[in-house]
């Protein structure tokens, strides 16, 4: 560089050259990442001290304080939440609450991307008198607070004969998960050319064909974006699972706050913090996997139709 | 030829779409009529047409901790509303400043909004846990006196669940508002440097105002969510001490599945109905009702 | 200081890019000039660097014979037109026009004397109350431009402001700026892609491709006189036509046709034997009538014919290599027709086929 300056420098004047002289410490930066620093800290701390707990002994946690490291790292509560902690009178630990989760989870996602996903292509692609209507409903029905429609939809449960049946909270789910994801798909199906549509129709695919056929395959992405809402809004639901489903068939989330909020016996703190990060690992494992997907998730439900 | 039956057009169509008209139909507008009308009568363990007018409204307002609840929401939903703004605003700004390892940061900010509100409630209980948590290490480091115990302090025991729900939800408002700053056009930024115009005021003058839909559309969603506190309160407080974080949904729960006095849990809950309504409401006309005309 | 605008060794390097090199420009008072070029030639870069909105990698930049490398953009003495206008949505015209100058802290007396001269001079006095989403393209665009008025300063950036309208309005808004530019006696720099925009509006036009310039000189000079293949092929439309040949004892062998050069003017010390390219402009291929100024001439067979009104363009081959001529619009040709063109030599301009220079 040095060589090649020095032919030239005869047409140069002095003063300021080059980029302006700023130092990697100045004190825009110092505070910019200073406090982008404490905030991250402060975002972080719950979550370690949530895996600092959980992997303490309970005298340990009695003596020490809530941030510092474990001394003797122990598993044992770990164990003891997934199989053995007290929910009032059982003693099963979180175990069968996870399955439960999986079992409400999975067709539940199933199911509501399912529907919506026809949902969001119908009103995207084949308009019929009256369908925008619904939708509007629809939309302006995921507004309404749950728990004006909490005894409503458990009559209509005990009708067809699902109350307190897991089947019946995989419809809950499928019900109120219906308008953000019917307003996902069909947003996404607008997004697509109309004119690969109508190619469609004029080589003769019919409604199911073309959905099938041309669509599905086109919206990869969106399902994905589907999945993950549906799986981490369902996983960490816990209204609907304490009101629609029974001791026996509640999920994790109802499990949890039994085992930690139980008020007898003697409280191991430590037992708790494990079960609470037992249950955030589902959740928590989408996110940082996901990453992109999962924001374009959550800003899905703020882009308006 | 004849002409096909209106009703059997697009009738594959109108098939898939059953699932979603009867949940709009049945659930949405059914249930929320029939909780209204259930709401004027008294009902009790089961749902009865007996009615009974205002009774289940005046009794409602009569009591002591429907009050508080309403009390709580007004003043966590107002609290959690100005900071998750400012905060959620000032993170996404920082954020903005072209720093390096954004993903990071925004990684770490937004990962508590994936947790559920159980699990956050649980977490900051433990936080906030005074023989335990914050206030004990203080105390510990020398200031004996220190006293931070909202959770058990009916006083300033709604701000700590405060606490957790800011943690839990600023990262969803950081996230809208980073979408919203990004969207605006770089070139506005290029002429207000032209112009001279400080980054702080070209912020507070310029593009705030231009992000007035992104502002619109996350008040919506985070006042939706407000309405519906819940979880959050049943599993950091269960409502306590006393009945110092009681809500109005929990009020709603315990009066229909635990006093088996379903009538004042219509009522209460269509009074939530209606705190929305005020809301959405005019959002909704200024959103689609203004494009008509404008 | 006589110079405006002066760009000395500059350099901008993004990461690995090396979005400018070494560039070197100065720029009269008065004077207007045009940065052209196509997409990702570093023009818009090179005028955000000149308005301080980027930061230059090394080099130096004065403005008025200042050294303002270092200076931020409100202190450089410019005023800015963009591309998509960045008019601020909430405020009115006036508010737009003057929100700049609140903020040095003008008194108000001056600020309103200012606006209205600007308004006046634009004539958009009867928008002042209105917001920018009450403005057509064409007002919006005037309203930038006002607000670089109002900071009365002595150079002018535009930043492609006619991109975004329709083609009619790109006409007249064209014309407006001209007379502005006339009326203000200001130093303009203007980007644009457009080469009409260019010609039109320019006392000089610097054609940018790979951050380097290629040619900096008048509109004349640059169709007439094209420094390289790159300038010749970019300016004219339709384009210039490349053949390859020979020249051997001053003359120009093309297939057998023999071009002689005695009226053509060699860039000092290029005059050599051996491989060339010749390059004629389609409107400099003669046809009917004007054979008569012609010196060499030959005849073609049409392919092809493209009438558009003015006139009509035919593709044909020359020498074996394909080539379009622009006739009168009123010539009657059809595919297969046999037609006499020919062209003067000094109107031809000869490249070295290994360099692309001008010879």
């Amino acid at each position: 560089m040095a060589d090649a300056l020095e032919s030239k420098t005869t047409s140069l004047r002095d003063g300021p050259r080059g980029p302006k002289p700023r130092r990697t410490f100045s004190r825009r930066n110092i505070l910019l990442y200073g406090t982008l620093f404490v905030i991250a800290v402060y975002y972080a701390i719950p979550l370690y001290v949530m895996i600092v707990t959980s992997l303490k002994g309970m005298p340990e946690v009695r003596l020490g304080n809530i941030f510092s490291p474990p001394l003797e790292i122990t598993f044992a509560p770990w164990v003891k939440a997934w199989s053995e902690a007290c929910t009032g009178l059982t003693c099963r630990g979180l175990s069968i609450g996870f399955w439960n989760s999986v079992r409400i989870t999975i067709p539940s996602v199933i199911i509501s991307t399912i529907i919506a996903s026809v949902n969001g292509y119908g009103l995207a692609n084949w308009r019929f008198k009256g369908a925008n209507v619904f939708f509007t409903i629809l939309i302006f029905g995921s507004f309404i607070p749950y728990q004006v429609l909490l005894y409503p939809v458990v009559i209509l449960l005990r009708e067809i004969g699902l109350y307190g049946d897991l089947a019946g909270l995989v419809i809950v789910h499928t019900i109120f998960g219906m308008p953000i994801l019917t307003l996902l798909f069909r947003n996404y199906f607008s997004s697509l050319p109309e004119e690969l549509f109508k190619a469609a129709r004029v080589d003769g695919a019919g409604f199911w064909g073309i959905f099938l056929r041309v669509m599905l395959p086109m919206s990869i992405p969106i399902f994905a974006v589907a999945i993950i809402l549906q799986v981490t809004g369902i996983w960490n639901d816990f209204l609907f699972g304490v009101v629609y489903t029974g001791p026996e068939s509640y999920p994790m989330t109802v499990a949890l706050n039994n085992i930690v909020n139980s008020t007898q016996g003697v409280v191991e703190y430590n037992v708790n913090m494990a079960a609470t990060i037992i249950t955030g690992l589902v959740p928590l494992t989408i996110y940082f996997v996901s990453g992109k997907l999962f924001v374009r998730g959550i800003a899905a439900g703020a882009v308006k139709g | 030829m004849k002409r096909p039956n209106q009703l059997f057009r697009n009738f594959s169509a109108k098939i898939a779409a059953i699932p979603m008209i009867v949940t709009a139909l049945f659930v949405f507008v059914g249930g929320t009529a029939w909780t209204v009308v259930y709401s004027f009568t008294k009902s009790g363990l089961l749902p009865r047409l007996k009615w009974v007018g205002l009774d289940q409204y005046e009794r409602l307002w009569t009591t002591k901790r429907w009050i508080v609840s309403i009390q709580n929401l007004a003043i966590y939903g107002i609290s959690m509303l100005v900071l998750v703004f400012v905060i959620g605003f000032i993170l996404a700004t920082l954020i903005d400043q072209k720093v390096r390892f954004e993903n990071v940061i925004r990684t770490v900010i937004l990962y508590p909004f994936a947790l559920s509100f159980v699990v956050t409630g649980l977490v900051w209980q433990w936080i906030l846990n005074p023989e335990f948590g914050i206030q004990s290490i203080i105390r510990d480091l020398g200031w004996t006196n220190f006293a931070f115990d909202p959770l058990y302090n009916p006083k300033i025991a709604i701000f700590g669940v405060l606490i957790a729900g800011l943690w839990q939800g600023s990262g969803l408002v950081m996230v809208l508002m980073l979408a919203g700053l990004r969207g605006i056009d770089q070139e506005i930024w290029k002429a207000a440097r032209v112009d001279g115009i400080p980054a702080w005021k070209t912020y507070l003058f310029i593009v705030i105002p231009m992000m007035r839909p992104v502002f619109i559309t996350t008040l919506v969603l985070v006042v939706s969510g407000i309405v519906k506190l819940y979880d959050l309160i049943v599993a950091q407080t269960g409502g306590g001490p006393g009945i110092a974080t009681e809500v109005p949904a929990k009020y709603v729960y315990d009066m229909m599945f635990g006093a088996s006095n379903l009538g004042q849990g219509f009522a209460a809950s269509t009074m939530m109905l209606v705190t929305v309504a005020l809301i959405v409401i005019p959002w909704a006309m200024l959103e689609f009702g203004g494009k008509k005309h404008g | 200081m006589n110079y405006a605008v002066e760009i000395k060794d500059l350099d901008l390097h993004f990461g690995n890019v090396k979005v400018l090199q070494q560039l070197n420009l100065d720029i009269h008072k008065g004077e207007f000039l045009v940065l052209l070029g196509s997409s990702g030639c570093g023009k818009s870069t090179l005028l955000n660097c000149i308005a301080g909105l980027l930061e230059v990698t090394d080099g130096q930049i004065f403005i008025g014979g200042k050294n303002v490398t270092w200076a931020e953009p409100s202190e450089r003495g410019i005023g800015m037109v963009f591309q998509s206008y960045a008019l601020y949505p909430q405020m009115t015209v006036e508010g737009n026009l003057s929100f700049g100058l609140r903020n040095a802290g003008m008194p108000r007396p001056e600020i309103s004397e200012r606006v209205k001269r600007a308004a006046g001079i634009l004539q958009i006095e009867p928008l002042l109350k209105r917001k920018p989403a009450a403005l057509s393209g064409g007002q919006r665009q005037r309203v930038a431009i006002g607000r670089a008025l109002v900071r009365d300063v002595d150079v002018f950036l535009f930043d492609e402001p006619l991109s975004n309208l329709d083609a009619k309005l790109r006409a007249e808004l064209r014309v407006e700026i001209k007379r502005l530019h006339d009326q203000l006696d200001n130093t303009m720099i203007y980007v644009t892609h457009d080469q009409i925009e260019a010609m039109t509006l320019a006392d000089r036009i610097a054609i940018m491709k790979e951050g380097k310039i290629m040619q900096l000189a008048s509109p004349n000079e640059i169709y007439n006189r094209p420094r390289n293949l790159y300038v010749a092929d970019f300016i004219g439309s339709p384009s210039m036509n490349f053949l390859e040949g020979e020249i051997k004892a001053g003359k120009f062998h093309l297939e057998g046709i023999v071009i002689p050069l005695d009226g053509y003017e060699f860039v000092e010390g290029s005059r050599r034997e051996g491989k060339a390219i010749i390059g004629l402009r389609p409107e400099h291929l003669v046809t009917g009538d004007n054979l008569a100024s012609a010196a060499v001439r030959t005849k073609v067979d049409v392919e092809l014919v493209e009438p558009m009104g003015s006139d009509t363009l035919i593709y044909t081959k020359l020498a074996g290599r394909p080539i379009h001529v622009r006739m009168d619009g009123q010539a009657q040709v059809s595919p297969g027709d046999k037609v006499e063109i020919g062209f003067q030599p000094e109107r031809a301009s000869l490249f070295d086929p290994v360099t692309e220079d001008r010879l």
